[in-house]
């Protein structure tokens, strides 16, 4: 690969007042058109990623990616427009696009901009940007030594999906017409291996992966392919359940998944919409007292950590589960005025949602449950959020005398997510930090297993 | 279908894109001259210029509408088994040059290569090269989603919520490769969905319906179509609102006709694509002539109906499309291919290669996959069960390639008992194991249906429009995930 490109060659990203200058731009054609209020974004990504299978480089891929997005409101009507085209004619042409869509929509008294005195005062630095000086040779060879950790791990290694790295910049601006301007660069660096095994019967794959704002917060090469190997090896010659119900552990990688749904369950959109669950659920008791969640989105080098909202609003930590009781809802300017409430600083979903973590980490969370099963992959999108019914394909592990008796496939996982939460019995201290969601294991009482 | 050529979507393709960037032939040679370096074995560039919009109405106004408009041009470059890319969103001969020169630093050492004569690639004319936004005054598209919403409230008291989405996209495309062939197509895409909340005792439920396909807006209007989709989403979720709790466990599954159809996208249609089969990472592999299936099963991947969701005049590498068996009376015949693919495994292509965009690489994806209808009356079908499940209508899916196993999730079913359809039930997800489940079919209906022109599917994170159908089929046992056990 001597003549592989330096992935960074293509990969500049712009000056901040770039993007300044470009979004200042739309907002002003947007009040000389008419408009009474305006808000603009305009972000620019750069990347690089390697796909290495079988010790061979499959793909290489360079990113570069540019939006401008622009929303104008004439009194409460609403018109919204976006390109990829950072031209100032395009810019202006797509701003008359809003302008055009506005006259159209109707008056709707919750639509506008969030409050001005509600707007960030400054842009706090986070810590979020480290690019990586990575040549595509460099990533190629990481992405080497992961798959061949993950192939030479065991015989029973027999083929591979490949091992993937990929590096990412980011710069995103957001301003509107209260005068609010703000920008923020961030990065984000993974690794990642997926292999098949087998032993006689049917293959097998399964991954692991990495992934910081910085490269020095990354798992090393070898050991995310040591551990895509071993979660291979493990689920090999699978057997089914019958039908029972059960004691279900989720492990911390399909853990954040339940969290998810508690956060849309709680989120504007379905609330005001009566779309949710959770409807008229604050000051109520979702979860046993011991469970307490918070949002933090300051945390330095954060995955989901963001100084301002996609309206301008300033983020700010807060308690959403205090002693299993639901503190408050996930909202944006337009379902707060719904719902007659204020806007959380959650226009575009949460930030760093933490559930705290409990004394027993994985090993006795599996002496606490005894027998049952151990989720460790959930298949397909069988979530009701309306009515939280609850019906998802599973592997995992069936669990007896407190340990790992045997792999399971082909099974579902059924319940109320109502139900579920309420029947928290314990949060591990397995903590995964690799996502704006981070929670431990969760032990769940009595769920339906469907099987033979 | 017959094969014509495509000179009109090709020649409105170029005035699209290459025209306004005076992009001409010999720009092209240029950049391929540059693309074609020693050990480039193949290249291709997908220009690409999407426009979208959308609307939404709520609470009984007109809420959202947006416009969006994304071009660019995709450079891939092949070395044997490695791909290099890169693509930018300036169609201009400068960025094309640079992004040249990063895609083809993947390849090694061999012999240098040009470009040979340029030719125009046949396609088919399943659809006009239409632009779908301009199908409708946009105070007509504003009425059409007021008419739907209106109709949905005035069916039944018990609605509450109700929410309407028309989008359309016109998408226009032209892939020159370096065997010299230049393909264009110009993609019409609309779609129409009605969504509803009911209530009542108490209970909330929802239910939704929709269509669309490539066409005009006008499509909603024929013989009131919109009014269907209030109809069927109404009916939904008022169904839901009497659903008991759907059983668990091991039973005979009677599955309805066309959106049904997608369990085949995800029991058997993602295992048959070339890549996953190059690489023998599926559970299909080195499985062709083998049974896989009752020999009721026949089930292609068709991409040439006229005016289908999934239907392309050429795929994203300029082949045409075509009507590919993958399992003729249950022995399986072949896979989905791209070029790269189809190429390594020493195959034809299929005219399976699709990308989301510019953005995105190629790869063997389906385009309207289904079954072929059978002998027996669905009546027939039902009444042969005396204990199991009937699920006419489905959300998503998803499958596991390696070990075969797939789920797809029910949103309306009913209990049979004693040969009759009964209680509904409420939603649950069906999982099973693609190479096995075909081969519990023991009875296919005589109804074939195709979906409404409805289904998106995801793959290494690329979205991408495709139909699925189906007749009735009978399933002698399959694991539902209820609750009640």
């Amino acid at each position: 690969m001597a003549q592989a490109h330096n992935g960074n060659e293509r990969a500049g990203l712009p000056p901040q007042a770039e993007l300044e200058a470009l979004v200042a731009l739309a907002l002003e054609e947007a009040k000389r058109l008419g408009a009474s209020s305006a808000e603009a974004g305009a972000s620019v990504d750069v990347g690089l990623s390697v796909n290495v299978r079988k010790g061979e480089v499959d793909t290489l891929q360079h990113q570069r990616d540019r939006s401008l997005g622009v929303t104008v409101y004439f009194g409460q009507r609403k018109g919204s427009a976006s390109s990829s085209d950072f031209r100032r004619e395009s810019v202006l042409e797509t701003v008359r696009a809003a302008c055009s869509i506005a006259r159209h929509t109707s008056e709707d008294p919750a639509q506008g901009l969030a409050d001005a005195e509600l707007m960030a005062k400054d842009v706090p630095d986070l810590d979020l940007f480290h690019p990586w000086a990575l040549s595509a040779e460099e990533a190629i060879a990481i992405a080497r030594e992961c798959e061949a950790a993950a192939l030479g791990a065991d015989p029973r290694i027999v083929n591979s999906d490949g091992a993937d790295v990929s590096t990412h910049i980011g710069l995103r601006v957001y301003g509107n017409s209260h005068g609010f301007l703000g920008g923020y660069r961030a990065s984000r660096h993974s690794l990642s291996c997926m292999v098949v095994g087998r032993d006689g019967g049917e293959m097998q794959r399964d991954y692991w992966y990495t992934v910081g704002r910085a490269p020095e917060l990354l798992e090393s090469a070898a050991s995310v392919g040591r551990k895509a190997a071993e979660r291979t090896l493990r689920r090999l010659n699978p057997r089914r359940l019958s039908t029972r119900k059960v004691p279900v552990l989720y492990a911390p990688e399909v853990a954040r998944g339940l969290l998810g749904h508690f956060i849309a369950a709680i989120s504007g959109g379905a609330l005001y919409r009566k779309a949710s669950f959770l409807v008229d659920s604050l000051g109520q008791r979702i979860f046993p007292d011991f469970v307490h969640i918070e949002e933090q989105p300051h945390i330095k080098r954060g995955l989901g950590s963001a100084p301002f909202d996609g309206e301008g609003v300033a983020t700010r930590p807060r308690t959403l589960v205090e002693d299993g009781v639901l503190q408050g809802y996930v909202l944006s300017s337009y379902s707060a005025r719904k719902l007659g409430m204020q806007t959380t600083g959650n226009a575009g979903g949460v930030h760093n949602l933490i559930i705290r973590p409990g004394a027993l980490d994985f090993a006795g969370l599996l002496k606490e449950m005894g027998t049952g099963l151990v989720v460790t992959e959930l298949m397909g999108q069988g979530v009701n959020g309306v009515t939280g019914d609850y019906s998802r394909g599973a592997s995992g592990f069936w669990v007896e005398n407190g340990e790992l008796a045997y792999p399971v496939q082909e099974i579902t996982v059924a319940s109320n997510l109502k139900q579920m939460f309420a029947g928290l019995r314990a949060v591990g201290s397995d903590v995964d930090e690799r996502g704006n969601i981070r929670t431990g294991s969760l032990l769940l009482d009595g769920m339906t297993v469907a099987g033979e | 279908m017959d094969t014509n050529t495509v000179e009109n979507g090709l020649a409105l393709a170029r005035a699209h894109i290459l025209a306004p960037a005076g992009l001409t032939e010999s720009d092209l040679e240029r950049v391929f001259s540059q693309l074609l370096a020693p050990g480039v074995d193949a290249a291709d560039l997908y220009f690409q210029l999407t426009r979208h919009e959308g609307w939404v109405l709520e609470d009984g106004i007109v809420k959202e509408g947006s416009r969006s408009l994304d071009q660019g041009v995709g450079v891939r470059a092949i070395s044997g088994e490695q791909t290099g890319f890169a693509y930018s969103d300036e169609i201009i001969l400068p960025a094309l040059l640079e992004a040249s020169g990063a895609a083809k630093a993947i390849a090694r050492s061999g012999q240098s290569r040009r470009v040979q004569a340029w030719r125009q690639g046949s396609g088919l004319q399943l659809y006009r090269p239409l632009n779908p936004l301009e199908s409708l005054s946009d105070e007509d598209k504003i009425a059409l989603l007021k008419r739907v919403d209106a109709e949905a409230r005035r069916l039944d008291p018990r609605v509450e919520q109700v929410i309407v989405s028309l989008a359309a996209v016109h998408d226009v495309m032209v892939v020159a490769n370096s065997d010299g062939r230049i393909a264009g197509d110009v993609r019409p895409l609309v779609r129409l969905n009605v969504s509803v909340i009911a209530s009542a005792n108490g209970r909330r439920e929802n239910g939704s319906s929709g269509g669309g396909g490539r066409f005009g807006y006008e499509y909603f209007l024929e013989g009131d179509r919109w009014r269907t989709y209030a109809h069927e989403a109404v009916r939904q979720a008022l169904l839901n609102l009497e659903a008991v709790e759907a059983p668990a466990g091991t039973m005979p599954v009677v599955l309805g006709p066309g959106w049904p159809g997608v369990l085949l996208h995800e029991a058997v249609g993602h295992g048959l694509e070339g890549d996953f089969n190059r690489k023998g990472t599926s559970a299909f592999t080195g499985r062709i002539g083998e049974r896989v299936a009752s020999p009721l099963c026949t089930i292609v991947d068709d991409g040439t109906l006229d005016r289908r969701r999934g239907s392309l005049n050429v795929d994203d590498e300029g082949t045409p499309t075509q009507c590919t068996v993958l399992i003729e009376k249950g022995v399986l015949k072949g896979y989905m291919q791209d070029t790269l693919n189809a190429r390594l495994m020493g195959m034809a292509p299929t005219g399976n290669g699709r990308r989301e965009s510019y953005a995105h690489l190629p790869m063997p994806r389906m385009t309207n996959t289904y079954m072929l209808a059978g002998p027996h009356d669905p009546q027939e079908i039902i009444r042969s069960v005396k204990r199991g499940l009937y699920a006419v209508n489905f959300g998503g899916g998803q499958v596991d390639i390696t070990s075969g196993k797939f789920v797809f999730s029910a949103s309306e079913a009913y209990l049979i008992e004693d040969g009759k359809v009964t209680r509904p039930v409420k939603g649950a997800t069906l999982i099973g194991s693609g190479p096995e489940v075909l081969t519990r079919v023991s009875m296919v209906g005589n109804d074939l249906q195709l979906d409404a022109g409805v289904g998106t599917c995801g793959k290494d994170g690329q979205s991408v429009p495709v139909g699925v159908g189906q007749p009735t089929l009978k399933i002698d046992a399959m694991t539902v995930g209820g609750t009640q056990a």
